[in-house]
């Protein structure tokens, strides 16, 4: 890609917390995955542009930047809803029900699963065990919802929406 | 007056997302306003392996136990119990509908359990590194330092017995001698916390319950190997055990436990953590190296061995959590006392995450040899709502299931692989008459084709035309012949694969092809799901005969596929029927038919 391409889309801004973390890490062996975390925590996900940024200030090339970011799930390349509700889909959660918590989300939403509703209020995301196995099955935004029923679902959406924290 | 009662909070993942830290502080500013905090002390703790009936708060010295404490139970709690002396009894825990009442519950979950890893978890403040103190924590350390030489902590844990207990089971003593044999300028200490069986959470609940435990291992681990320096390999999905970590490297490196010249010994070692980033295939040593070095994280091919070339080309040793957090007991109370417990080839205890069809699930920790069925009935409480015990699945994705004949298999590495599961990394998972054993195994081939990393073909291919297989069958389009189709790919993809994930990753389907072939046989030549879980080959329908029309299950039908009048018989309309179950669980009249 030429130098005028990348020119052309806007520099976001990176936190102070952030710059400091990059300035302490980036001469550390093997630290462009903590830096990602980092970039990640900032924005949500990580914004092409940021991407680029980063490439520039640590002096890796995007192609390994790529590399890595692709190969680990954690690591998100769209933004996500403004809640985004994980869904546990761990062996525990599936024997008890996770998988239909996880269709009567969709069906509620009318999204898919890495899908973001139009508003931007949501997105559905299916994790593997996030070690709360005792409360199966179990939903995570924020905070933890053990035990989950599909009747459950409105209601906390309804909080979710109104910004309040939980229910 | 002095303090003389203890209120115990769980202020582990499972109890917090209940809102265990309010009843923290309830209790804390209850405790003020009876005038009664200098005499009551309310401490939060890790987890006390009971996450299902959270929040927990335990008192000492009488023991009592309550559950599913909510914040405003807090007062009163304090002030009938901890100033009066009078249980609250509708919230104490009961046992089949019973009180267990004093202290008798601990004896009904506990009786059979023998904790060393767990040792503090539920008893001591993680975040105080002093409560870590006072129960011998840091002595084995100490011990090490000043009374042994590097050499002699090798032969202490050699002759301890202990192996791995993440899963491969290597003795944990011979893997620390053959990293101080290779000469090199640096070695590494490695604690393996990625913990991605999912379904098992006994390392998170560790780290959360008892950080110093692991902390402390790898400070003596690095001593007997002569490394400076270890890291924390854990996942960023765990961010209360990321915490507490850091929160107890911080204490122990302003106590001189930790960082330069520890204890005034001339010994230095520091600690880093690195976050994982939500890749299974990480927790294999050769990947989880090659994500600390910032890369993909791909397995390498053993040889060269960790121990050999490991972390940027130096010898190193990756231990699991629990693993280390035996260590320190072993240093203070001797090989010999640590190798009376257990079976002649596997030694101590282990940590399992008990779920499922169960009861009183939770974390329980037994001495090996313990049989299964000890940990499903007599731990676990037997099968929840009176439902027949099916199988009991372990080793997670890399595992097998077991029918009820192999109940009384004690629980070492040797017999469990004998019949043909594996000890895994301790996730137990038991399933009932209502579990469908292909769509379970189903679910784990799912796991590991997606977990896959794509190196290596037998993994890559062999996986995906596994799954496809299964889907095929739990869809009623399987024959006789995929059924040998799939042990050949299985037994190749355990020959070839570049890494235990493929290796593994046929053992759930070759272990229920020796054990449940006939429930395969169903799917296949009746197209008949005999669980009723693949939705695929079965219909709802309503018993005319039965339904005395009240109208429920039309209403609870998400997909108002269910018509009729009041007072006469419901229909559903097969074509709009999405299978969801939910007339089925709505009909008190056994008036919805599932074939
Ligand atoms: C696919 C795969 C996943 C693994 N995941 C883990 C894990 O999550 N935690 C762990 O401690 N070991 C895991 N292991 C085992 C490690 O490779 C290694 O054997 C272990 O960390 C060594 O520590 P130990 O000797 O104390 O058990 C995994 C192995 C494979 C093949
Ligand atoms: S066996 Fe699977 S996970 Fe292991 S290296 Fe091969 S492709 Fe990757
Ligand atoms: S819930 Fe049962 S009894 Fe009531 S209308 Fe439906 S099938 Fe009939
Ligand atoms: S399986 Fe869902 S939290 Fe463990």
């Amino acid at each position: 890609m030429s130098a005028s391409v990348l020119d052309k889309v806007a520099e976001p801004e990176f936190s102070p917390h952030l710059t400091q973390f990059i300035k302490d890490w980036k001469d550390k062996p093997g630290s462009l995955i903590m830096i990602l975390h980092q970039l990640q925590q900032q924005f949500g996900y990580l914004p092409r542009a940021a991407i680029l940024k980063l490439s520039r200030e640590i002096n890796l090339p995007l192609a390994k930047i790529y590399g890595v970011v692709t190969f680990y799930h954690y690591f998100k390349l769209t933004k996500p809803g403004r809640n985004n509700i994980q869904v546990c889909m761990g062996t525990a959660c599936y024997l008890k029900g996770g998988e239909d918590l996880l269709q009567e989300l969709e069906n509620m939403l009318g999204i898919g699963v890495n899908q973001v509703t139009e508003d931007g209020e949501f997105s559905i995301e299916s994790v593997r065990c996030v070690g709360c196995c005792g409360l199966a099955p179990v939903a995570v935004c924020g905070t933890v919802f053990g035990k989950l029923v599909p009747e459950k679902l409105p209601e906390i959406l309804g909080k979710l929406k109104a910004g309040g924290e939980q229910p | 007056m002095a303090l003389n009662q203890f209120c115990l909070v769980c202020g582990g993942t499972g109890c917090e997302s209940r809102h265990s830290d309010a009843v923290y502080k309830n209790l804390k500013s209850a405790a003020e306003e009876l005038g009664v905090g200098n005499q009551v002390q309310v401490v939060k703790t890790g987890c006390f392996g009971f996450c299902e009936k959270g929040p927990i708060v335990k008192i000492l010295p009488d023991e009592s136990f309550y559950v599913g404490v909510k914040p405003e139970d807090a007062h009163q709690i304090m002030a009938e119990h901890l100033v009066k002396g009078l249980p609250v009894e509708h919230l104490l825990h009961k046992t089949h509908g019973h009180h267990s009442g004093w202290g008798e519950y601990a004896s009904q979950l506990y009786q059979k359990q023998v904790r060393i890893v767990l040792r503090n978890c539920g008893i001591i403040d993680p975040e105080d590194v002093q409560e870590y103190i006072s129960r011998d924590g840091y002595a084995g350390l100490e011990k090490a330092l000043f009374e042994m030489s590097p050499t002699e902590v090798i032969a202490e844990v050699k002759a301890s017995g202990l192996r791995g207990r993440g899963g491969a089971g290597f003795p944990t003593g011979l893997k620390w001698e053959n990293t101080r044999k290779t000469v090199s300028d640096q070695r590494y200490v490695i604690c393996n916390a990625d913990e991605g069986d999912p379904g098992a959470y006994m390392d998170r609940s560790t780290l959360e319950g008892d950080p110093h435990s692991v902390l402390e291992a790898m400070t003596i681990a690095g001593y007997a190997m002569g490394a400076s320096q270890g890291f924390i390999y854990i996942r960023a999905e765990y961010p209360l055990a990321i915490h507490r970590l850091e929160v107890a490297m911080q204490q122990s490196r302003e106590m001189g436990l930790l960082g330069k010249d520890i204890l005034g010994s001339g010994f230095d070692f520091a600690i880093e953590i690195r976050l994982g980033a939500g890749a299974f295939v990480c927790g294999e040593e050769t990947a989880l190296m090659q994500s600390i070095e910032g890369n993909r994280g791909m397995p390498q091919p053993k040889p060269p061995y960790p121990s050999e070339s490991g972390l940027w080309g130096k010898p190193t040793a990756i231990n699991n959590v629990e693993t280390l957090a035996n260590i320190p007991v072993i240093l203070l109370k001797g090989s010999a006392w640590f190798a009376s417990i257990g079976t002649p080839t596997s030694k101590g205890t282990k940590v399992f995450a008990l779920t499922g069809k169960i009861n009183n699930s939770g974390l329980v920790e037994v001495p090996m040899g313990t049989t299964l069925r000890e940990i499903v009935y007599d731990i676990g409480g037997g099968i929840r709502g009176g439902k027949a015990f099916k199988a009991v699945q372990s080793g997670g994705p890399s595992g097998g299931v077991l029918p009820a004949q192999f109940l009384d298999t004690p629980i070492d590495y040797e017999s469990l692989t004998k019949v043909g599961s594996m000890m895994g990394s301790g996730g137990l998972i038991v399933l009932d008459e209502d579990d469908c054993i292909v769509d379970v195994v189903k679910f784990y081939l799912d796991f590991s084709v997606e977990e896959s990393c794509g190196k290596c073909a037998p993994c890559r291919i062999g996986g995906r035309k596994l799954l496809n297989l299964l889907t095929k069958i739990t869809k009623g389009k399987g024959t006789r012949a995929d059924i040998e189709t799939m042990r050949q790919i299985g037994f190749a993809m355990q020959r070839a694969s570049l890494c235990m994930l493929g290796g593994t990753t046929p053992n759930p389907i070759l272990s229920t092809l020796k054990y449940f072939e006939n429930e395969y046989l169903e799917h296949i030549d009746h197209q008949h799901c005999p669980a009723g879980k693949c939705k695929d080959l079965i219909t709802y329908s309503v018993l005319a005969s039965k339904c005395i029309g009240c109208t429920v299950c039309a209403r609870k039908c998400p997909v108002n596929c269910i018509s009729g009048e009041r007072k006469s018989a419901h229909f559903i309309d097969p074509a709009k029927c999405i299978k969801c179950g939910a007339c089925y669980e709505a009909c008190k009249f056994e008036a919805i038919l599932v074939s």
